[in-house]
């Protein structure tokens, strides 16, 4: 079946509605089309959103194990070795269990939740309703796009349960650690299971990213031009945009990779005596992997932050009442950092041994994507001045994401500058950096976004007060765990070492691990409690009762309390303005889908 | 046992918690949902200042107390320029972080919503917008500036008469190879390698130039106010030679040697007499490496040219050791009298080591 019919098929079941006179009159639906193999963009983004979140427990829970450790080096948990035998002999987590937990922690959170989680989710349940379309533009792709992601967690998860333990060689998976299997334990059949999980997610994204692409530049309704758009969906475009041009690079590393372990080719392989034995292989280049992988790895990044600044932008500007200061500077920020991330990536490869005048380069590009950063930072702050702020839970959440990118950006100042690079590269100054910019900042992005679009999901309210306890608890408890962490790294503290005791220079950090480990765990479990707030309220939340209830004036807002597929009843509104008509001409706020009046005053 | 209380405690609390956040909404609806929403707006509003009030003296705090022990004094030249271009970077950016943030938090609280109140109309300025763009740009070109400057000292070329140490990391050691009297390094081929030949460098016998390096373990010697140039290898994957205390960094990649040079300033004697017996100049490895990763520790010892010489007088080239091995005297075995030997035979043994040998 092509787009095309696709399509039809579409309007054809919206017309039946349409002329049935609502929504109540949905043609049967079984429940495998409904909520399983369904098409409706809304049921697959929360798809996305409640596989990301058993992810999440379980990549947030793997970081409590490995905390244990850091935070409690000289005691033993009996219970650990209940539940993972050999791996905890003794209630010790031993080293190779420990480097299981920290690389599959990294791939679980970098790519399963704050990829499929967070752009997987919005993308897939705002493009739509806030371009004013009936679905993506191929809803059968869409599909698709869920449920290699689903194959890819099966895969990856039974990764979790083989004999020699899951992929161990860290998140970027750096050859020839990860290539051999005597070398590393977990590069057995871990890797190969690690790496086809890999591949089937670059192939989800993939389906996902065309679509979002294809339905923001050809389905959106009437009047709604490009610079009509959410600053939601401009984020949401870029993302996809990249996700596009760079998995494919990740995919062919991995491919590469797969090889070399497996036929014994030797792209990344050279020189190697492992294990009592010289390999034949000459005259491959591990580095040639670290430049494959940081062209996907650092766009990476901003796959992850990009949906977060959008959604930010949105529930800021709603809730404060005002419009987004600035609009064209964020879109033309947007799409700065969209280029840029693709011309910044060998600074991760400072050290690796690369040369020095490239890595000048790679510095002075990489400092560059700090202006349009502080541009949206400033922006934001300008937004929420002179506002009339309603602290909704996800304005708090927006809120803490701004104060997070803050804190978290400057210190990609440091770090982007190859000559401070030497002292702190692969230290806990690197740790604290990219887990406020990217980890704890998108966190709290997708948090404000599944507070503030809740009622369009679901038709009902999460619980306000569980949500304020959710939010200042993980912004305090986030600050208490990562800011100290700065510290250790200037000390030199090397990341990834699970004892410190043989060492002299790195071992005077003991009682502060021990504060981060118990703050860890509390942090932990307060956003399991957010997770029963979710469940919960999806069924006994209380329930929406007026169409708009933050008084937004974008689109999805427009809808039934509980859209059917195809969105709306009837025609698909006509769009005459742009979202951010708030507190105009003394009104609260004009929907876009009002016509501008002939005295209306201009911007 | 503990834990299990200490789960039961936080399933306990949530149920509390729990009960208390659906009793809070059944009480909104009783007093009316919209003047609920008021007081928790207040509430939170309240909270924006203070955290933002706490947060700051958190961060005067935490710098209070860590502060001593983080960045000893840079024991090199190189770490002189690296620590200038930390703190000037550090001058910058904690001026824009207590800007930003004391304006994000301050205006959250200041402009809260009130009865009466109206957001002002305010979608785009230009002049404030450029304004925001050009001056990042001058502080980044300025950072970039000094950065690159440094870098290119660092990285630049090492002076012609730099001390030559060869440093080898295999999984979870350090191995070291200098020169010897000829002042070269003879060449290395991997398929050499065989430990059991007293061959772990994989030198080519046949080159002369090999015939006087000697090889040491764990332990790197270099001679104080002596530009040192390190040539690094690895054995099997990539680690990294971290000095943390000269502030120097690089990956040993298997296939591509790696450089990296600076001067050390003070000798170890010179260190322990200012920071006491036990400090030590560590190599730590930077770059994950396996299961013993977090325990492949090395040493360097920082001495005067007489104690360098005195310290290499005393060493027997490699070629010797292997030689005599190779003429079937079993004993060479027990040669124990040469530091290489010994260390060695205690290589660092991980934690789990036995787990995994068990499981292959």
């Amino acid at each position: 079946m092509n787009n095309e019919s696709q399509i039809h098929v579409q309007e054809g079941v919206v017309d039946v509605h349409h002329d049935g006179n609502g929504h109540d009159h949905h043609h049967k639906q079984s429940f495998v089309s409904k909520y399983i193999f369904s098409m409706d963009h809304k049921t697959i983004a929360k798809q996305f959103l409640i596989t990301g979140i058993i992810w999440a427990i379980i990549g947030g829970l793997f970081s409590v194990l490995f905390r244990l450790q850091l935070g409690f080096p000289d005691e033993t948990f009996p219970i650990l070795e209940t539940f993972f035998g050999k791996w905890a002999k003794g209630g010790r987590i031993a080293p190779e269990f420990y480097y299981a937990l920290i690389t599959m922690h990294g791939t679980i959170l970098v790519f399963f939740v704050l990829t499929a989680g967070l752009s997987g989710t919005f993308a897939n349940l705002l493009i739509p309703l806030q371009v004013g379309a009936r679905d993506m533009a191929s809803p059968f792709m869409n599909m698709l796009s869920y449920w290699f992601f689903f194959l890819a967690s099966v895969v990856m998860m039974s990764s979790l349960f083989v004999s020699t333990g899951p992929a161990s060689g860290g998140w970027t998976m750096y050859p020839p650690l990860s290539a051999l299997g005597q070398a590393n334990l977990g590069s057995r059949v871990g890797t190969d299971l690690w790496i086809t999980a890999m591949a089937l997610f670059v192939v989800s994204s993939l389906l996902g990213g065309l679509n979002y692409v294809a339905t923001i530049l050809n389905m959106r309704t009437k009047g709604m031009s490009m610079t009509r758009m959410p600053l939601t969906i401009w984020g949401l475009f870029f993302t996809a945009i990249l996700g596009i041009l760079s998995f494919p690079v990740l995919l062919s590393g991995f491919i590469l990779l797969l090889f070399d372990r497996n036929l014994g080719t030797s792209f990344y392989l050279s020189d190697i005596y492992t294990a009592g034995q010289a390999l034949p292989n000459e005259g491959g280049s591990p580095i040639l992997y670290e430049h494959l992988f940081w062209f996907l790895g650092h766009p990476e990044v901003y796959i992850i932050i990009l949906p977060a600044m959008g959604m930010v932008s949105e529930i800021m500007s709603v809730n404060s009442r005002k419009p987004i200061f600035g609009y064209m500077a964020m879109v033309g920020s947007l799409f700065a950092i969209c280029v840029l991330a693709f011309l910044v990536w060998a600074h991760h490869m400072f050290v690796s041994g690369m040369n020095p005048f490239m890595g000048s380069v790679f510095v002075l590009l990489t400092l560059l994507i700090a202006i349009p950063s502080a541009i949206k930072v400033f922006n934001w702050i300008t937004t929420i001045w002179r506002g009339n702020i309603r602290f909704t839970p996800a304005m708090l959440f927006s809120i803490g994401f701004v104060s997070m990118f803050i804190s978290g950006g400057l210190t990609g100042i440091w770090l982007g500058n190859s000559t401070i690079d030497i002292h702190i590269h692969d230290t806990y100054f690197v740790i604290a950096h990219f887990h406020i910019v990217m980890g704890v900042s998108a966190f709290f992005g997708m948090f404000a976004g599944v507070y503030h679009w809740f009622p369009k999901m679901f038709g009902r309210y999460l619980n306000n007060t569980l949500a304020y306890i959710h939010f200042w608890v993980t912004l305090i408890g986030a600050y208490l765990i990562f800011w100290p962490m700065h510290y250790m790294g200037l000390a030199g503290v090397p990341r990834r070492y699970l004892d410190f005791s043989a060492w002299k220079s790195f071992n005077q950090f003991g009682s502060l691990n021990h504060m981060i480990s118990i703050v860890t765990i509390i942090v932990f479990a307060v956003n399991l409690m957010f997770v029963f707030n979710f469940f919960y309220s999806m069924f006994k939340g209380r329930k929406v009762r007026t169409l708009n209830p933050w008084g937004s004036a974008s689109l999805e807002w427009t809808t039934p309390i509980n859209p059917g597929h195809g969105n709306w009843p009837g025609e698909i509104p006509e769009v005459h303005r742009w979202p951010y008509d708030y507190s105009k001409d003394g009104r609260e706020y004009i929907p876009q889908t009002e016509p501008i009046s002939a005295n209306e005053s201009k911007h | 046992m503990s834990s299990i209380w200490i789960i039961v405690a936080f399933i306990l609390g949530f149920l509390i918690v729990f009960q208390i956040a659906k009793a809070s909404e059944y009480v909104a609806i009783l007093r009316g949902e919209e003047r609920t929403r008021r007081e928790n707006n207040r509430i939170n509003g309240f909270l924006m200042l203070a955290f933002l009030i706490i947060g700051l003296f958190g961060v005067w705090y935490c710098n209070h107390t860590l502060k001593d022990k983080i960045l000893g004094e840079p024991a090199s030249d190189h770490g002189v320029r690296v620590d200038t271009m930390l703190y000037i970077t550090l001058a910058i950016t904690f001026i824009v972080f207590v800007i930003t943030q004391i304006g994000l938090f301050y205006f959250a609280w200041k402009y809260q919503e009130k009865e009466g109140r109206k957001a002002y109309f305010y979608p785009h300025n230009n002049k404030l917008e450029l304004i925001w763009t050009v001056i990042p740009a001058i502080t980044l070109t300025v950072l970039v500036g000094f950065g690159l400057y440094y870098w290119f000292e660092i990285t630049g070329e090492a002076p012609a008469n730099s001390q030559i140490v060869e440093v080898t990391g295999k999984q979870f050691a350090w191995e070291f190879r200098y020169p010897g009297a000829d002042g070269k390094l003879g060449a290395r081929y991997y398929k050499e390698i065989d430990p059991t030949k007293n061959n772990p460098l994989g030198q080519i016998w046949s080159d002369p130039a090999n015939r006087d390096d000697i090889v040491g373990s764990q332990e790197m010697h270099i001679v104080v106010n002596k530009p040192v140039k390190l040539i690094i290898y690895s054995k099997d994957v990539i680690h990294d030679v971290g000095l943390v205390h000269f502030r120097m960094k690089m990956d040993a990649v298997p296939g591509t040697p790696t450089t990296m040079w600076f001067t050390p300033k003070y000798t170890t004697k010179q260190m322990k007499e200012k920071y006491g017996d036990d400090f030590a100049y560590e190599i730590s490895c930077d770059q994950m490496c396996g299961a013993g990763h977090y325990s492949m520790r090395g040493v360097v010892i920082v001495e005067t040219q007489a104690e360098h010489d005195e310290f290499l007088r005393k060493q027997k080239a490699q070629y010797a050791i292997a030689m005599e091995a190779e003429q079937g005297a079993t004993p060479a075995k027990a040669v124990s009298g040469d530091s290489t030997q010994q260390k060695q035979t205690t290589p660092v043994q991980p934690q789990g080591g036995a787990v995994s040998q068990r499981i292959r």
